[in-house]
């Protein structure tokens, strides 16, 4: 093995390569030949960094610096500064006070434990990073009810938003007899403001897939589909590359590793509504059908995709998966809190230094996860508010900024982890402005297909227009608490139950700026 | 129909020859794609024209028209070949088998030569005979596609022999299934509207009938068949029938060769039409007896299932105006006789009677739902499907059947079939649908053409043609399709203005005496 | 077994769900767009209950019965529950029932009435909105349409002529015909399936507007004159002025589940038509005047004996008829056997 002086790992994304990313990167080959550093630095394409809104970005071994927001001219800079001449270039790297306990060690994250660090398009990297041994050793040593009770030990719950037992779900569908079963990957990621999925693919597609493969054996299932939002291009770039690979390494196909278990994983790219991330809308989509969700029962479980026993599960819930098989339930377990285990993938967005992604233990507060991985809210501003899980969230007021984000204690506060959006907002927020685009997005997202949900969202976005408009009455308010708690009662699926819970909290806990937009004349 | 409609959605494979279903019996029809488009059953369609029922076909199949024997024929070939028959049932419930397999074995009919009969691909027709002879239970239905030919007897038996071999005759969900035209068509077969039978098929020739019927009338019968309605028709313009009495229908538009029947009519010496309008048939009638409407009276209509209905009295008959029960008794009176029904409850009670299978359908029973005949007695459930178990003749009898071409083929002067037949919006001669204005909107007289032949005599769409054929001519605007078979034109009867029964050609099956509808030669000539 | 309707024991079979019950019971539950026929939609979300031992409230139209379930229909929550979601649909639309053809056949004001909703309490209609009135026999006003999807399902699932579909999404959604044609340029055949469904005022017939309140008709089940499937009908009367004022199908019955064709529906003129004849016609030097029964029945007779005695019974001949009953048919033969002495009788059972 040829040893390098130096790594950069190049973090690849959809930002990224809008910010012209493959040509700064070839430049930066370019000077490296020029300067006849080729042999000695290593430069290794990857998903994203994990810093979101940085541009194009790369992290620097054995230094761990990271520069950001690079533009060509900087590349000559760099090489000249920093890798002739061994000195870091202070102006690009990322604010170093910033990030004093930011989390660099990469080892203690489960999901993300490859992102960032290996070639997403090398099924090889993988490999050598431990990929795939889950998969072989639970062909080769487990039975698929064994699967089953080790997630179900694990305590791992679904990431999509519901937070249903994993392994309990799978305990539905695995004694099933039928003729077919599915595993439907929810990749739609359509809550406002995550991306943890996305970068999930992006940064490690074999993850998924391993995940994926370790579902379908413990249920029984020879197909699997990734249903993945059209808008996720790499993503779904990356993931044709790693099943291909699958494919030609054998661990995809008939009878793997000679186990005599089939398997194989297709794409379908969806159409992009957020009810279709609804698993049942999910389904309808899938099959070729309107985007709406279905009546439940039957449960997808029990008679999912073609009316066949389907689980679906998040991105995320999978990709804990292999980590799962691989080390046991108990050490999963050891992260996180008791009825919250393991960690949790958030993406941070906001009033705060440094916006992005961050895997933390189930039941870090708050203000850690704000403080700590997100950088700290930016200069001079104060924290007001926080938008946790999404538009089907809830707003956090200043109070409750020590709350453990975990299942438990946020139901404590009628609050979700959801998706695990976190959007954070400083004092120059005006929670009217917030509630207005977040009913608006419900008004623009419901499918139509049940009446309070159709009729409700239009009449809540109305409300709150008015109130905006400042032609709003004290009123008002009431009715918006009330007609959205009749829709939570009434509405055929979570997305009109949802509006309640933004609603409530915001005027709940932040009533004075609604107050003062209704006095305004 | 051998079978009921609810018995549709158990079939695994239903076929569909010679019958335009959406259009001519939409209910049916919707019935068949629901069992479809439920996954319960898969559909063949054999039809000349593509239909609406074919966009739903598995398979779908054009055959030149008049080749359904050739066709059903080489159906029964290949399964009999690939030994999909249903051989236990041939043992047990059949007989005649081997006369009728070495008519069916031969050449003549392999796939290879009923292509070059038919115009259906060979490939086309081993998979028809595959997906239906696999079939664990088969239905086939037809209406007039198959029965208004010459040899419409023939296609009519060859469709049992099919039903037969297969084992799908007295099976739930199987069976032969004509699909009957009119309301009460079926009714007034069953009621001895025929020439040869008294109520309930009880032929006229069988002494003990003739003798139930006298004693029960109290008069003396004929046992000899009488003349059906083309021999009528015949007769009267020979001049050996004298009178005629026609109760709600219109020859003048529903009878072939209009030009022969219209002379007939003009010779007849008397002549009564019994009807709610003055239709183009009672035009030429000595006596018009105005009769009242379907709303006006009660009594039952027998439908195509023969299930017996109730209909009711909706409104009183205009002032005026008799039910036509009520008509026929003033005649017999008038003629000396003494008939003193009071109802029509009084008649049903006759028919019960008088009519073995009628026998347990009572005024009082019918109820909502109606009920199936045969229903010999009043604790008889009805019969939703028949030949369960046994053949009302005991065996099942296979005929061999040998194809036959039409009696009127076309030729350099008259290159095209013209077949005649009706669509969705009117019916039968038009008396009934033609005076709702809606419905002329959406449907008027046409001629329907193939693109190939409307582009090679530069006929467009809408513009006005005339048809022409052996025996008269029309004008009628030409509807161009991709829907239609080349060399095949099609118009519906339903019209005065554009009548397709002046091009129709007479020529009747021996037997069964049906004209041949669905065949004649023609020729289309642009008007400008 | 046994399900609580508001403590009170009522029979369920099994396969039924608790509105089913309900229904049959006439324990009333505000419903839209549930139907037999199209089945459980869960849609319009009218007839949420509690449901002893399940959380929160249940549509009631898919929520199968188990033994000793104890359902209660007419608490507090689940009226005001009930009642947002009427407004929301009465807020939503042009629902004035004076302006109506449907009124006081309309699910929607039934339910309305239930919960004792005076007027809307929302303003969520902009009132943009056009009649399409393209189509021979029916008219449709999407500003009345609650979405119950009814419609669809039968045109898609019943008739199986698949004319109609949702189009658009949210609050914006609508039925559309095609690819969102009007329904006259549409591949709709005008079977009325949609209109028998409709549970308001949306999807009417449209000759029968303005001819007749649905409560002061009279309706009379028969069977219909066409083809011989033999699908069974039921016509709405005006006795004031004697009219027929309408046809619809019969849901139960066994040959047609309420599915009909658009000359069964729609083509009842005839009877009524001013093209009737009512007076018996003799036909003198080529022209016909009008007769009294007797003269004419007279004339009849006499002409038919006299032919018989002087050229024999089987010169005269008879068409019996498909459109007439069994009993008259029966008569008619009769006439021809007995009286007459002949087997001609014959009819267009062939063509
Ligand atoms: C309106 C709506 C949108 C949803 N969107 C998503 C989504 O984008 N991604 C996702 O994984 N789950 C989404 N869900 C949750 C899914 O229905 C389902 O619970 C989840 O896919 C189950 O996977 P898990 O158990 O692994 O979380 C959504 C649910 C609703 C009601
Ligand atoms: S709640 Fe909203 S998104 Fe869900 S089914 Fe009803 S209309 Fe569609
Ligand atoms: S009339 Fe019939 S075909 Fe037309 S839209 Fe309605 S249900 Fe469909």
């Amino acid at each position: 093995m040829k040893f390098y002086r130096s790594h950069i790992l190049i973090g690849i994304d959809d930002a990224s390569l809008a910010a012209g990313v493959k040509e700064i990167e070839a430049l930066l080959r370019n000077e490296l030949q020029k300067n006849n550093l080729s042999d000695e630095i290593n430069i290794l394409e990857t998903g994203t960094l994990g810093h979101f809104g940085t541009g194009v970005s790369m992290l620097v071994y054995p230094e761990q610096v990271t520069y950001v927001n690079l533009k060509k001219e900087d590349i000559f800079e760099i090489v000249e500064e920093h890798f002739l001449k061994g000195r870091p270039l202070q102006r690009l790297i990322l604010d170093r006070s910033l990030t004093q306990n930011y989390d660099f060690n990469y080892k203690r994250r489960i999901v993300l434990s490859n992102s960032g660090v290996i070639d997403p398009e090398n099924i090889d990297e993988y490999l050598g990073a431990g990929g795939y041994e889950a998969w072989e050793k639970a062909l080769t040593t487990m039975k698929p009810n064994e699967l089953v009770d080790e997630v179900k030990a694990s305590g791992l719950k679904g990431r999509g938003g519901a937070g249903f037992p994993a392994g309990l779900k799978w305990s539905f569908t695995a004694p099933i007899v039928a003729d077919q079963k599915y595993v439907v990957v929810n990749a739609d990621e359509g809550e406002p403001g995550t991306f943890k999925d996305r970068l999930i693919m992006e940064g490690d597609p074999h993850k998924l897939l391993e995940g994926v493969m370790l579902c379908a054996y413990a249920i029984g299932a020879s197909k699997a589909y990734i249903y993945i939002r059209g808008e996720y291009k790499l993503c779904i770039h990356r993931l044709e590359i790693a099943i291909a690979a699958a494919r030609e390494y054998g661990i995809l196909g008939n009878n793997i590793f000679g186990s005599g278990f089939d398997l194989d994983i297709f794409i379908k790219v969806g159409a992009g509504a957020y009810v279709c991330g609804e698993e049942t809308a999910l389904i309808e989509s899938m099959e070729g059908n309107r985007g709406t969700p279905r009546s439940k029962p039957p449960f997808p479980g029990v008679a999912g995709a073609w009316q066949k026993p389907t689980v679906v599960n998040n991105v995320e819930t999978l990709a804990n998966i292999p980590a799962i098989i691989k080390n046991g339930a108990k050490w999963f377990a050891a992260h996180g809190v008791d009825g919250s285990t393991g960690t949790k993938v958030y993406t941070i967005m906001g009033d705060v230094n440094l916006p992005g992604l961050c895997e933390v233990d189930m039941g870090t507060s708050l203000r850690t996860i704000i403080q700590q991985y997100a950088g700290g809210m930016i200069e001079g501003r104060t924290f007001k508010a926080a938008l946790v899980g999404g538009a089907a969230g809830v707003f956090l007021n200043d109070t409750l900024l020590d709350v453990h984000m975990d299942y438990n204690s946020l139901r404590e506060y009628a609050a979700v982890l959801g998706s695990g959006a976190i959007l954070v907002m400083s004092d120059t927020v005006d929670m009217v402005d917030m509630l207005w685009s977040v009913l608006r997005f419900f008004r623009h997202e419901s499918c139509g297909k049940c009446n309070p949900c159709s009729k409700g969202t239009a009449l809540l976005f109305k409300l709150i227009d008015g109130i905006r408009k400042g032609k709003g009455k004290d009123s008002d308010l009431e009715q918006l608490i009330k007609v959205s708690n009749g829709m939570q009662k009434t509405s055929f699926c979570a997305l009109g139950q949802s509006p309640c819970m933004p609603i409530a909290s915001a005027i709940n806990n932040f009533r004075q700026d609604f107050l003062t937009r209704i006095n305004v004349k | 129909m051998t079978n009921d409609i609810a018995g549709i959605k158990k079939a695994d494979v239903i076929l569909i020859i010679g019958s335009d279903t959406s259009a001519a019996h939409p209910v049916i029809a919707a019935r068949i794609k629901q069992a479809v488009r439920e996954g319960k059953s898969r559909l063949i369609v054999i039809d000349p024209k593509k239909i609406v029922m074919a966009d739903y076909a598995e398979i779908y199949a054009s055959q030149r028209p008049g080749s359904d024997v050739a066709v059903m024929n080489c159906m029964m070939q290949e399964i009999l070949r690939n030994g999909w028959e249903d051989k236990e049932y041939i043992e047990n419930r059949l007989e005649g088998f081997d006369e009728f397999k070495a008519e069916i074995m031969q050449d003549k009919y392999s796939p290879e030569n009923v292509e070059i009969l038919s115009g259906i691909k060979a490939e086309t027709l081993r998979a028809i005979a595959k997906l239906f002879g696999q079939a664990k239970v088969a239905s086939l239905f037809y209406a007039m596609g198959i029965t208004q030919h010459t040899t419409g007897r023939d296609n009519v038996w060859t469709t049992a022999n099919l039903q037969m071999i297969c084992g799908n005759l007295g099976v739930d969900g199987g069976g032969v299934n004509p699909l009957r035209g009119q309301s009460n068509v079926q009714g007034a077969c069953d009621m001895g509207g025929l020439p040869n039978v008294y109520p309930g098929y009880q032929a006229v020739t069988v002494a003990a009938n003739q003798e139930k019927f006298e004693k029960a009338w109290n008069c003396k019968l004929d046992n000899k068949v009488g003349i059906t309605i083309t021999e009528m028709i015949d007769g009267a313009y020979d001049g050996t029938v004298k009178a005629m009495y026609v109760m709600g229908e219109n020859p003048f538009l529903s009878d072939p060769d209009q030009t022969h029947v219209i002379a007939a009519f003009e010779k007849v010496d008397f002549m009564v039409v019994q009807d709610m309008f003055i239709t183009e048939t009672a035009e030429y009638a000595d006596v018009i007896l105005p009769a009242a409407a379907y709303a006006e009276k009660c009594g039952h209509f027998t439908n195509t299932e023969r299930r017996v209905q109730r209909i009711n009295k909706i409104i009183d008959p205009p002032e005026g105006v008799k039910t036509d029960w009520e008509i026929i008794q003033l005649i017999a009176n008038a003629m000396g006789s003494d008939w003193n029904y009071q109802c029509a409850e009084d008649i049903c009670k006759e028919i019960n009677a008088l009519t073995p299978s009628y026998g347990g359908i009572t005024w009082e029973r019918v109820g909502r739902y109606g009920l199936q005949w045969p229903c010999p007695n009043e604790e008889h459930p009805g019969t939703p499907y028949l030949h369960k178990g046994k053949f009302a003749r005991g065996k099942g009898l296979l005929s061999p059947i040998a194809f036959k071409e039409p009696d009127e083929l076309p030729d350099e002067e008259y290159p095209l079939i013209l077949t005649t037949g009706r669509v969705l919006q009117q019916f039968h001669t038009g008396t009934m649908s033609r005076k709702t204005q809606g419905l002329n909107n959406l449907a008027g007289p046409m001629v329907m053409i193939s693109v190939e032949d409307a582009e090679s005599m530069g006929i467009s769409n809408s513009e006005v043609v005339m048809i022409a054929t052996r025996r008269g001519e029309i004008t009628a605007p030409a509807f161009v399709t991709k829907r239609q078979r080349k060399g095949v034109i099609y118009i519906p009867f339903h019209y005065k203005e554009s009548p397709a029964n002046r091009l129709t050609n007479p020529a009747i099956d021996p037997i069964a005496k049906i004209p041949e509808y669905k065949v004649c030669a023609a020729k289309v000539k642009k008007t400008k | 077994m046994i399900v609580y309707l508001n403590g009170k024991a009522y029979e369920a079979f099994p396969g039924e769900q608790v509105l089913q019950v309900a229904l049959r019971n006439n324990v009333y539950i505000p419903h839209l767009c549930f139907h037999e026929k199209t089945g459980k939609a869960a849609k319009c979300r009218a007839c949420v209950v509690e449901i002893e031992g399940m959380p929160g409230l249940k549509t009631s139209c898919n929520v199968p019965v188990t033994n000793e379930m104890r359902v209660t229909t007419n608490s507090q929550q689940v009226l005001e529950a009930q009642r947002l979601v009427i407004d929301l649909i009465l807020s939503s639309g042009q629902h004035d029932c004076l302006s109506c053809e449907q009124n006081g056949n309309c699910e929607l004001q039934d339910a309305a009435y239930y919960l004792g909703i005076k007027k809307p309490s929302f303003q969520l209609y902009d009132n943009d909105y056009t009649i399409d009135d393209s189509s021979e026999f029916i008219s449709v006003d999407r500003s009345r349409c609650i979405n119950c999807g009814r419609c669809i399902v039968g045109c898609n699932q019943t008739v199986v002529n698949e004319v109609l579909n949702w189009g658009n999404r949210g609050f914006d959604t609508k039925i559309v015909f095609d690819t969102d044609l009007p329904m006259g340029s549409s591949t709709c055949v005008q079977c009325g399936e949609c209109v028998q469904l409709c549970p308001v005022g949306c999807i009417i017939d449209k000759r029968s507007i303005g001819s007749g309140r649905t409560w002061e008709l009279d309706k009379v089940e028969t069977i219909c004159p066409y083809c011989g499937v033999g699908c069974r009908l039921e016509v709405h009367v005006d006795r004031k002025h004697d009219k027929i004022v309408r046809i619809t199908g019969v849901e139960d019955a066994p040959t047609n589940n309420g599915m009909l064709c658009v000359k069964g529906r729609y083509g009842f003129d005839f009877v009524q038509s001013s093209e009737r004849i009512t007076t018996p016609l003799i036909k003198e030097n080529g022209k016909f005047r009008e007769a009294g029964w007797e003269e004419a029945i007279g004339l009849v007779a006499s002409k038919f004996n006299a032919i018989k005695k002087e050229f024999g019974s089987d010169s005269i001949v008879g068409l019996a008829s498909a459109k007439v009953t069994n009993e008259e048919n029966f008569v008619f033969q009769k006439l021809l056997r007995k009286e007459v002495g002949t087997n001609n009788v014959d009819h267009c059972a062939r063509l």
